[in-house]
């Protein structure tokens, strides 16, 4: 059983490192000395420095904040819906256009609202892109909420209902305070699948918006930097920090089902 | 009477701003696409008007005709698909290790194991292409020692990045998570006891996994496949940024034709046929799947 274990734990560790190496790399390069990302030189600071006097990418993080708060907070009203409903009724239509956008390949969502916007002379740019982060993360959020309820009491609503409640207040008094955590680890994935979008977001910008993750792509199509690799590090701490509150309020974000007593 | 119409109302009131939402932002737009790939191509990019001034209506069938007509796009399609599996094949090598060992540790490990394999997933996907750059670059330390070896034979360097040895090794690192859930998620119910009643018959640690633990891994193995092969299939970023001239695949064609051709019908087209083609992969992923869902009797097939 020892020996026939340790193959397996190698084969994992290799797993692991092959994970992870790439991404320590680009954090520890982001602290080095160095313009070339070849090779350890010495600790500095001078490509965060850089970083923050940096317009354009200041601009870019900017736009990248306001389309993933307003993308957020519309998708999680919308999806939060979209979960209670496909929990409450048996409806046919919404499931499949809640889970579709996710099951298709990302380009296809990007072309197809590319020529909607054009065709409805929707000038390309903040708006369309915040639309378009709200198509796809409405579904990500209805899923989240809609496994909350599938964990949860039903007859607590009821209950609320029997009591004389209307249906307005046994939601917002019983059942939203339940489904809370769902909510609110919903409303971070959306922010950071916002945030982090690249592929519709590049085909639903337009010439005159930059966002974060285009920004990135155009400074590495042009050459490595080690403002890239400070970047991609703060982005990667703020993505951390957002995904981990997430699972805290809602396990079965990260697939590690919360032990039942 | 009220009861039920008030239950009606409240339904549509939940469920009818999302619909409406993924009708206009999604729906709509999807099926406008359909419709531009039966349309003949802009002067200046986008659409021929749709009625144009002899009263004709612009429907046709040339850019499919196109599709069929051109090798080359077949030949991309071919190129994508290869790369896909090729992708797929080295995901499930990688990931059955990790599955089998987070599926076999404590409760206590088991959580942090998987948040592990999650983790990378969620930092952006640019950084993780980007990391690749840094890693196959010409200056890196791996190229350096490549190169150094192939000197010492008296062979000419080679470029690790702009290859399609960097395109590969990319997408299996970003698909990899995918193929690892799946796995774990079916080899954490198998029953040890067979494994336990094989070792007592004799059968190698060989023989059981590949005539126990393989076959009944089978349903994970599908949905872990469709997982990274769909989205696998549409990549255009890593081609784009870590491929060299060759490495073209059908994503960075469909988005030449959107932002540079400007041939809106053709890159619909090509979209629509990319879309089926991943759908009825999934779709026969989760055909096949379904016959061998692990239950006892296919365990007894395994056996047998």
């Amino acid at each position: 059983m020892r020996k026939r274990s340790l193959g397996l734990w190698l084969a994992a560790a290799a797993g692991y490192a092959f994970l992870y190496l790439p991404l320590v790399i680009v954090v520890v390069y982001s602290f080095n000395d160095s313009r070339l990302n070849a090779e350890w030189v010495g600790f500095t600071l001078d490509w965060y420095y850089k970083l923050l006097h940096n317009e354009e990418m200041l601009a870019a993080a900017g736009n990248s904040l306001l389309i993933a708060l307003v993308a957020s907070l519309v998708s999680t009203a919308l999806g939060t819906m979209a979960g209670v409903a496909m929990h409450r009724y048996r409806l046919r239509l919404l499931p499949v256009l809640v889970l579709t956008p996710i099951a298709i390949p990302e380009i296809l969502l990007g072309v197809a609202l590319l020529i909607f916007f054009v065709l409805l002379n929707i000038t390309l740019g903040l708006v369309s892109v915040a639309l378009a982060h709200i198509a796809f993360c409405v579904g990500f959020v209805a899923i989240v909420v809609r496994s909350r309820l599938a964990g949860m009491d039903d007859s607590l609503t009821e209950a609320a209902r029997d009591c004389g409640a209307t249906p307005a207040a046994a939601f917002r008094y019983v059942t939203l305070p339940l489904i809370m955590p769902g909510v609110i680890a919903g409303a971070l994935m959306a922010f950071t699948l916002s945030i982090d979008d690249f592929v519709i977001t590049f085909f639903t910008a337009g010439a005159g918006t930059v966002t974060l993750p285009l920004q990135i792509y155009s400074m590495i199509k042009i050459a490595v930097t080690p403002e890239v690799n400070a970047v991609s590090t703060l982005l990667m701490l703020l993505t951390l920090a957002l995904i981990i509150i997430a699972s805290r309020l809602a396990p079965s974000l990260l697939g590690t089902q919360e032990e039942k007593p | 009477m009220a009861a039920r119409r008030s239950g009606r109302l409240g339904k549509w009131l939940v469920s009818g701003p999302p619909l409406l939402y993924l009708l206009v932002f999604f729906a709509v737009p999807t099926l406008i696409m359909a419709l531009a790939s039966f349309r003949t191509p802009g002067e200046f990019g986008g659409l021929a008007p749709l009625v144009d001034e002899v009263g004709a209506l612009d429907l046709n069938v040339d850019s499919y005709a196109r599709l069929i007509a051109e090798p080359v796009y077949a030949q991309v399609f071919l190129k994508s698909v290869w790369y896909a599996l090729v992708t797929t094949l080295a995901c499930l090598a990688l990931a059955y290790p990790l599955a089998a060992l987070i599926a076999r540790s404590t409760k206590k490990y088991r959580n942090l194991l998987l948040l592990l394999v999650i983790l990378p997933f969620w930092s952006n996907f640019l950084i993780r292409i980007y990391a690749w750059m840094i890693i196959l670059g010409p200056q890196a330390a791996l190229a350096r020692s490549v190169n150094g070896i192939l000197a010492t034979f008296g062979m000419e360097p080679v470029s690790l990045l702009f290859s399609s040895f960097a395109v590969l090794v990319c997408l299996v690192y970003v698909h990899l998570p995918f193929m690892v859930l799946p796995l774990y998620a079916n080899l954490e119910k198998h029953d040890q006891a067979l494994l336990d009643a094989a070792q007592d018959l004799g059968a190698s640690a060989w023989q059981r996994f590949w005539r126990i633990t393989f076959p009944l891994s089978l349903p994970g193995v599908y949905a872990g496949a469709a997982l990274v092969f769909i989205p696998a299939l549409g990549m255009f970023a890593i081609p784009d940024i870590l491929g060299g001239p060759d490495d073209s695949l059908i994503g960075n064609v469909i988005k030449q034709q959107f932002l540079e051709a400007r041939d809106w019908p053709f890159g619909s087209v090509l979209s629509i046929v990319l879309t089926v083609a991943a759908l009825l992969l999934a779709g026969l992923a989760a055909w096949v799947g379904r016959g061998n869902l692990g239950t006892p009797s296919s365990a007894r097939d395994a056996r047998a």
